[in-house]
């Protein structure tokens, strides 16, 4: 029987010849197998996964040094390019598509050997926070299968949770990584804005868009964190000079920080008391063991979720243009004579309503005449939101909030077309306007049988402190 | 802001998409209520805050301009629908002027 606690105990095992990667590889495949039902996984990558496998048990035969990842068997989200690989961001409109180049953390994990299980499902364009997909169906909690996984990194969050892989790649543009981990009992990590080359992610929003990590323990977290990060020639915004490398550890990690709470949040009508008890009880435990603890006035709370839809919506009208059903996507039999008519079929039919609505919005609130009233607002809204984030972490190590305001929902209770749904990103579309890193903590069980966590947040690059700070918080609860 | 058909169906131009009747309907609602939802930040003031246009400090991130992960002609046609090698196709965009008599 296979069982896998965190890479580092995998290699032991591996050194020590009690386990292989094809032994892991065969467990998790049939997992994947046995849970189907749960909807995790698009596709599996069966047979070259087994492949891969087998050759990275003979260098450790051969006796040659493990790899940081090697055998480590990881799970991707459907909008993360692999060469020769189809990948198609949960829509119809790339179905069939096949990537031709890998996306650099894909180099990068592959080239430490890890082994891809396969790609997961996910919101269309991961634009939702359910993972409802209408393609491919809903993604189901594994802790009750008639509630939704969140999203947009549903199937990556599930499949962490019900053991199917040992960590996921997903992609955070408002939480998808963050909230999905909440709702499955996951840690889900989503680093700084360009400490992760976004190269080969299929783009949302290009200003708000980062990978992130979803994982069972920091540890390993903070090792693959390491592999995907630094500079890389395909993508400019990736910040220069960062270290991220476990020789950071030198810095003596402080025994007391200074933490932050934003009243606000916890006053919001829309949060669950249990979960407001979850980040009180936290807090003051935190008080007691010597931090220093302060409510700190957040009155930006009601805007930033607007700001976050005008600027994403805005970014996404743009990236999404190049899906015109030319080079390659859904393409409607060519009947008409007319170019616009053309490229409108190809798109009405290949995207989804969600992704059509945010198409319209973000062109709308770029359109002359609107574009000073929306999207410039918008920008300078975001800018007093970074600097309100500025000025916490000029007094403040990290801030404390809830991830989500709510339990997961039921399958199928949503209304598509409202925007009510587009609240539950309160607290962690923060971090992606202000581009600084957060995490999901899983922590607290609640009374329907789910779970819920807490979120931390640091300043931008102190992604490393940030995943210090999250192993003690866990390992104290 | 009052979203109207017109409105919906400049967007529609500009954002390529079509919608049927029915669906232009449904749009309609949707675009008035996300609109009203964003609106929410005229109650902010920000007068004289620039508007923020880059997320980090980074500036002028360059690398050698040296061509790599080149992708041929054959590969780039993999996903093209109905492709005439070496080209994509796309449909008739310029036509024949009709005589005039």
């Amino acid at each position: 029987m296979f069982t896998f606690v965190s890479i580092q105990d995998y290699h032991l095992q591996l050194v020590h010849g009690r386990q292989t990667c094809v032994q892991a590889v065969t467990h998790y495949i049939r997992e994947i197998q046995l849970q189907n039902h749960l909807n995790a996984f698009i596709e599996t990558f069966k047979d070259e996964a087994l492949a891969r496998a087998s050759e990275l048990d003979a260098e450790i035969k051969e006796g040659k040094p493990l790899r940081k990842l090697h055998g480590v068997v990881i799970g991707i989200k459907d909008n993360i390019c692999y060469k020769d690989h189809f990948i198609s961001a949960g829509s119809n409109i790339l179905r069939h598509f096949k990537s031709l180049y890998s996306a650099t953390v894909i180099e990068r994990i592959l080239a430490e050997g890890a082994i891809i299980i396969g790609r997961q499902n996910c919101d269309e364009f991961a634009m939702g926070n359910r993972n409802e997909n209408p393609v491919y169906g809903p993604v189901k909690n594994q802790l009750d299968n008639t509630r939704i996984s969140g999203g947009s990194s549903g199937g990556s969050a599930v499949a962490v949770q019900a053991s199917l892989c040992m960590a996921s790649l997903g992609s955070d543009t408002g939480g998808s990584v963050r909230q999905p981990a909440d709702h499955c009992g996951v840690i889900g990590f989503k680093p700084s804005y360009g400490m992760i080359s976004r190269h080969g992610l299929i783009a949302y929003a290009s200003s708000f868009d980062q990978i992130g990590i979803i994982a069972n323990n920091i540890d390993d977290i903070e090792k693959i964190f390491h592999i995907l990060s630094g500079e890389d020639g395909f993508d400019s915004t990736v910040l220069p000079n960062v270290r991220t490398d476990s020789a950071i550890e030198t810095k003596p990690v402080k025994s007391t920080s200074k933490i932050a709470w934003l009243p606000e949040t916890l006053h919001h009508t829309s949060l669950d008391p249990e979960i407001k008890t979850g980040l009180k009880n936290t807090l003051e435990s935190l008080q007691k063991e010597g931090h220093l603890v302060e409510a700190v006035p957040f009155p930006l709370i009601d805007f930033i979720v607007p700001a976050y839809y005008i600027l994403t919506t805005a970014e996404a009208s743009s990236n999404l243009s190049r899906y015109d059903g030319v080079r390659y996507g859904y393409r409607k039999a060519m009947q008409t004579s007319d170019l616009f008519d053309f490229y409108a079929k190809n798109r009405s039919e290949g995207f989804g309503w969600e992704v059509k609505k945010r198409i319209m919005l973000g062109t709308f609130v770029l359109s002359a005449g609107y574009f000073d009233q929306y999207f410039k607002k918008a920008q300078q809204v975001r800018k007093l939101i970074i600097q309100l984030s500025e000025k916490i972490f000029q007094q403040y190590d990290f801030i404390l909030l809830p991830t989500v305001p709510q339990v997961p929902d039921r399958i199928g209770t949503s209304g598509e077309s409202s925007t009510s749904g587009y609240l539950s990103d309160i607290y962690t579309v923060f971090a992606n306007l202000a581009g600084i890193p957060a995490i999901s903590l899983p922590i607290y069980k609640h009374t329907s049988g789910m779970v819920f966590g807490i979120q931390a947040m640091s300043s931008q690059k102190n992604d490393i402190p940030l995943l210090r700070f999250s192993e003690t918080l866990l390992k104290k609860h | 802001m009052e979203v109207n058909e017109a409105l919906v169906e400049k967007l529609s131009r500009l954002s390529a998409l079509s919608f049927t009747k029915e669906e232009k309907m449904h749009i309609q609602d949707d675009l008035q209520k996300m609109i009203l939802f964003v609106e929410k930040l005229n109650e902010l003031n920000t007068d004289g805050v620039e508007p923020q246009l880059h997320i980090t400090d980074a500036e002028n991130v360059f690398r050698d301009d040296i061509a790599g992960k080149m992708i041929s002609n054959e590969a780039a046609l993999e996903n093209a629908p109905n492709p005439m090698p070496p080209y994509f196709t796309a449909t008739k965009a310029i036509q024949k002027p009709v005589p005039e008599n």
